[in-house]
């Protein structure tokens, strides 16, 4: 890379910005967490303005609230059943956290904090082990018949669970995996591109300035696209901790 | 790349865990439960309008039959009517299309018996003129003066035959 500060892996760079230690431990406020408390903030505002004044008919604001909450819902009930519906707040949270902040790292001087592989995998662990607490609170070691094919016989069966297993093992790496590489080759993207601005100059300039706006547009998809996908999985898994198969 | 620098890792976990859950507070106990009561409301307002609704329905069916069924029974009513009325009249120009008849009848009667009263004497008084049309056309022919009573027996015989 030319210079330093137009590597494209700069962007990811955690900044702190109120410096806290706590017992040798660093756990100072960084550009991560403004944006998170970002996120926060937003979704705070949105649900607390959209439902102010509720009406009958809905504003423009309510009818976005109402939009979400039903689009939510209506995924963690149609994935998971009304059972699964006492983790709708989870879900809820979840994706309101991943959507604004994948959205807000798009902006200008934004910082995507779903491109750190530690943020994915602390959401995706988590996950895992709720739902894998779920299913034994729920089944007992019966769960273990979530690792047999129903109607498999006893040879094939012998095989497809370990397979089974495993791929229940490697579900929190590839949840968090396509969060991250999701949004952090969007982001280096888009950083290269953008970089090819400069380095062209103003007359062909323009052809990378048009990719960049092609690109961006692609990311605001990829970005509501993850969030929906990280929490449509979360509810699938929750749906095999309650139902089984 | 910075992802992997586990310095900064312990501050990305706390601050993550510090705002998931300010947002699982913010979205469990205001966004929820408050977009949750709209919905749940326009919900049972609209079924509310939808039980109103079906209620009115079944009234105005249930207008509408009565409405039928008062019509119906009028219009029997009227046919009933129309229908005494009708005989009533019927009867009425009965009795008098009889009693035209009988009075005409009656009165052709008479007028037969006065015809054949009529003919007789003219009859009669044809068989006296034939009679002495006969005897005097016997006198002038043949100068003879018969018996009155044998030429009108003739006479008599005569017309019986031609009749």
């Amino acid at each position: 890379m030319a210079a330093e500060g137009h590597s494209p892996m700069e962007q990811f760079k955690i900044e702190p910005l109120i410096p806290i230690h706590i017992g040798g431990t660093d756990i100072s406020y960084s550009n991560s967490a403004l944006f998170m408390t970002f996120a926060v903030i937003a979704t705070a505002l949105l649900f607390w303005g959209a439902t102010r004044h509720r009406t009958m008919v809905p504003g423009r604001l309510q009818a976005t609230a109402e939009m979400l909450y039903e689009f939510v819902a209506g995924m963690v009930k149609e994935n998971t059943g009304v059972e699964g519906m006492k983790y709708f707040p989870f879900v809820f949270t979840l994706f309101m956290f991943i959507l604004f902040g994948n959205i807000f790292g798009l902006m200008p001087y934004g910082f995507t904090f779903t491109s750190h592989i530690v943020v994915t995998a602390a959401m995706a662990v988590f996950i895992f082990i709720c739902v894998t607490i779920i299913g034994f609170a729920r089944h007992g070691l019966h769960f273990f018949s979530l690792f047999v094919p129903p109607g498999a016989p006893l040879g094939i069966a012998i095989v497809l669970a370990p397979l089974e297993l495993f791929s229940y093992l490697i579900r929190p790496v590839s949840m968090s995996l396509r969060l991250f590489a999701n949004m952090l080759a969007g982001h280096v993207l888009l950083k290269v591109l953008a970089g090819f601005i400069i380095s062209l100059g103003v007359v062909f300039g323009v052809v990378p300035f048009l990719a960049v706006f092609g690109v961006t547009l692609l990311e605001i998809m990829v970005a509501v696209i993850q969030a929906y996908v990280f929490a449509l999985l979360t509810c699938i898994y929750l749906n095999d901790a309650i139902h089984l198969h | 790349m910075p992802q992997f620098d586990p310095s900064t890792f312990a501050s990305q976990l706390f601050w993550l865990f510090v705002m998931f859950v300010a947002l699982y507070w913010v979205v469990s106990k205001i966004a929820v439960p408050r977009i949750g009561e709209v919905l749940e409301q326009r919900a049972r307002v609209i079924q509310d309008d939808l039980d109103r609704a079906t209620q009115l329905k079944a009234e105005t069916d249930a207008a509408v039959a009565a409405y039928d069924k008062a019509m119906a029974e009028a219009r029997n009513q009227a046919y009933e009517h129309m229908r005494v009325i009708q005989a009533d009249m019927k009867a009425v120009a009965d009795k008098r299309t009889a009693d035209i008849t009988a009075q005409v009848n009656k009165q052709i009667g008479e007028a037969e018996t006065r015809i054949a009263a009529a003919k007789q004497t003219a009859m009669d008084s044809l068989k006296t003129v034939a009679a002495e049309t006969a005897r005097d056309v016997v006198a002038k022919l043949a100068g003879l003066s018969p018996d009155t009573g044998a030429v009108e027996q003739a006479v008599a015989s005569a017309l019986k035959e031609t009749r």
